[in-house]
């Protein structure tokens, strides 16, 4: 006798019930444990272990990278040296590329000298726009040029999972899911791919946790803001090896410090707003695999450098345009940009920052490659021309304009810790589907970013430290 | 319709170079419907035919721990793909064969690909691909989808089997006695309500372990009988006018 579709269901749910009764609480792991036990004695039988050809770093790399003892100054030591080789290499380029760009110049101001072209294209087309790109090509390329490369290179080796697997208890304390060490190790490359990779993490109560605090830690747009500001301000005093060292010691200082408020954050949301228990997964590492070298260095300065450099330059190009116009159209007796810059100015004091750099992060929100830029338009288009022939002259640009460590040291925070980027932005909103979180996403690091620059501004004046 | 071959397998297998490998640029991405789970599809052509290569999330077992798993369970059980590739990473055999053991408790229609090999003869492993295939019923085959090794050799398996040139016996996990006593009373019951549509000893096994994601699917596939068989009409007329 054939059944319908009805009784099919009645009697399946009869056979559920049933099945339900003859459950133990150790049938799952008495079908696991087979499992597993049947593929030992399978693979027994076909595979071989050649045990001469395994080395004793392959079967014991894991246990040192991993270790509780070495894990952690390993991870230090790790950041610290790429840091350390980027901001000790990036000067020698950076100083060829500043004399080429002052070579090229001078002969373009001879060629519009010869064409007597009128002063107000000599402003937009030389300073304006290829004085503004070239800045940002001298400041941003070298340091990209060195940084991405090595980070590829610990990325393919299969490192970063290992990163990930160290900090993975500290999410559990804290609330989260493990897996969010991994969505934010990738957050170091970019948040906004970040958060469509935070869809591994399956609860959606701890996706949000991992969605929310992603932007705490830096991405390839703000990398090169931290390295350049670190390498300027961050050890004046010192000079040669120890002032690299000490730079590379603040950037790693800037990491620790936004992935402790990762930490912090997703505790306080996981005790407030987003409260439950983390749930339970296994984190598998990945074998190592031997990087193709010269492939990946090829490939991270092509996708990434070039990359990150196109969408400063793209942006870069117009802004300088535009800033250099703003600059030298004036309302009254001051330019559009100087009343700008005047009305975010005093909040922006308070901060430890300046109304150009708030409205350099204003203005960069479409991207983070893009406030380092925009804020160097700005300063050159206020009178304080300054020649592109050597890299320390950035340095006097920034001091021309009253700069301190303290603003150097507030300005790295304040890009660490402020609202993300609008592509980071637009993929928050994809994923959650709510105007909510996606503000809270903004608010909250926002908020985070005023009042942590704000105490430390306050309490350096305090102290008459500057 | 070109019929249908699932890729299934563990994380970091290299599934996805396989995946683009077998498919080149002839692929459709997107996500499986209603889940966050990213979903591939591509074609496959060889010497004989045209078939669409499906790639499964990656996961480690097949139970519903997540949504990744559900979506590659409910495939290969309720889409019935007509061959499924499981890729095992050969560095690590003793691990990866666990899935495979999972998929060939669900369809006796398996490849098993043990992928990475080049690595793996480079650490010192060696895979003796034949008794593997004696021990589990069922082709084992040797390849590195990035050095492109092996993968002529899978090409004519498929077509085999498709062809039902090369049969297989899938090798069946013997539960402890216990286990087996319960599977074997369940069994009958489970045929009346689903024929030979679905796999019953797995399916007990499943109901056993109380399951109840997959017992919510198997209810809906239930309720869907009626109309599917609708659809089924409406297909097999449709190939019909197209091939007049």
């Amino acid at each position: 006798m054939e059944l319908n579709s009805s009784q099919k269901i009645a009697q399946l749910t009869d056979l559920y019930r049933q099945a339900a009764t003859q459950s133990t609480t150790t049938l799952r792991d008495e079908i696991v444990g087979k499992i597993y036990q049947t593929s030992q004695e399978l693979s027994e039988k076909s595979v071989n272990y050649d045990k001469r050809k395994t080395t004793w770093l392959d079967k014991n790399l894991d246990q040192i990278l991993t270790s509780k003892t070495f894990g952690f100054p390993i991870m230090l030591l790790m950041l610290g040296i790429v840091i350390y080789l980027t901001i000790a290499g990036a000067n020698y380029p950076g100083v060829a590329i500043a004399n080429l760009f002052s070579v090229v110049e001078g002969w373009l101001t001879s060629l519009f000298e010869w064409m007597h072209a009128p002063d107000w294209l000599y402003g937009i087309l030389i300073e304006g726009f290829y004085k503004g790109t070239s800045w940002v090509v001298t400041v941003m390329l070298p340091p990209m040029a060195i940084f991405f490369p090595m980070f590829a290179l610990l990325e393919n080796f299969g490192y970063l999972p290992r990163v990930a697997f160290n900090l993975d208890r500290f999410f559990k304390q804290s609330g989260a899911h493990g897996k969010q060490s991994l969505t934010m190790t990738m957050g170091f490359g970019c948040n906004a791919a970040a958060i469509m990779s935070s869809r591994i993490v399956e609860s959606p109560r701890e996706r949000m946790i991992a969605i929310l605090t992603n932007n705490f830690v830096p991405c390839n747009g703000r990398w090169p803001t931290l390295i350049l500001l670190a390498g300027l301000f961050m050890a004046a005093g010192f000079s040669g090896g120890m002032n690299t060292f000490i730079s590379a010691g603040v950037v790693v200082g800037i990491v620790l410090f936004g992935i402790a408020m990762t930490l912090f954050v997703s505790w306080s949301l996981s005790k407030t707003l987003l409260r439950g228990v983390p749930s339970h997964y296994t984190l598998e590492l990945p074998p190592y695999r031997k990087p193709k070298i010269w492939n990946t260095i090829i490939r991270a300065t092509l996708d990434k450098s070039v990359f990150v450099l196109k969408r400063a330059v793209v942006v870069a190009a117009p802004a300088s345009i535009i800033t250099w116009i703003l600059a030298n159209i004036n309302i009254g007796d001051t330019s559009i940009l100087q009343h700008f810059v005047g009305f975010l100015d005093p909040f922006a004091q308070s901060l430890g920052l300046d109304g150009f750099i708030l409205g350099a992060f204003i203005l960069g929100f479409p991207a983070n490659e893009i406030v380092l830029p925009i804020l160097l338009m700005g300063y050159l288009a206020t009178g304080s021309l300054v020649d592109v022939d050597s890299m320390n002259n950035i340095k006097d640009v920034f001091l021309a304009h009253g700069w301190t460590w303290l603003t150097a040291l507030n300005m790295m925070l304040f890009s660490l810790l402020h609202y993300p980027c609008g592509t980071t932005m637009l993929n928050i909103w994809k994923e959650t589907k709510s105007i909510k979180w996606t503000f809270a996403a903004f608010a909250i690091p926002t908020g985070i970013a005023i009042i942590t620059t704000f105490i430390i501004a306050q309490v350096v004046r305090a102290f008459g430290l500057v | 319709m070109n019929k249908r071959i699932a890729l299934a397998g563990n994380p970091n297998t290299g599934k996805s170079t396989l995946f683009n490998l077998l498919t080149g640029l002839k692929q459709h991405t997107g996500n499986w419907p209603g889940k966050t789970v990213a979903h591939a599809e591509g074609e496959l052509t060889t010497e004989k035919a045209t078939y669409q290569i499906i790639d499964l999330p990656g996961t480690y077992s097949l139970y519903s721990n997540s949504e990744d798993e559900e979506v590659a369970r409910n495939y290969i059980i309720f889409e019935k793909p007509a061959l499924t590739l499981v890729v095992l990473d050969a560095t690590s055999i003793e691990r990866n064969l666990n899935l495979a053991l999972q998929v060939m408790e669900m369809t006796s229609q398996v490849i098993v690909c043990i992928n990475l090999i080049d690595e793996a003869r480079r650490k010192g492993i060696e895979i003796d691909a034949k008794k593997m295939s004696e021990q589990l019923g069922v082709p084992v085959i040797l390849l590195s989808a990035r050095e492109k090794i092996g993968i002529i050799q899978l090409l004519k398996t498929i077509d085999n089997m498709m062809e039902r040139k090369i049969t297989t016996k899938p090798f069946q996990i013997a539960y402890s006695d216990e286990i087996e006593q319960k599977i074997k009373q369940l069994e009958p019951h489970i045929k009346k309500v689903f024929g030979d549509d679905l796999p019953t000893r797995w399916i007990a096994l499943r109901l056993l372990d109380n399951d109840q994601s997959l017992f919510d699917e198997l209810k809906s596939y239930l309720g869907q009988d009626k109309q599917t068989s609708i659809e089924k009409v409406i297909y097999s007329n449709k190939e019909r006018s197209y091939g007049a």
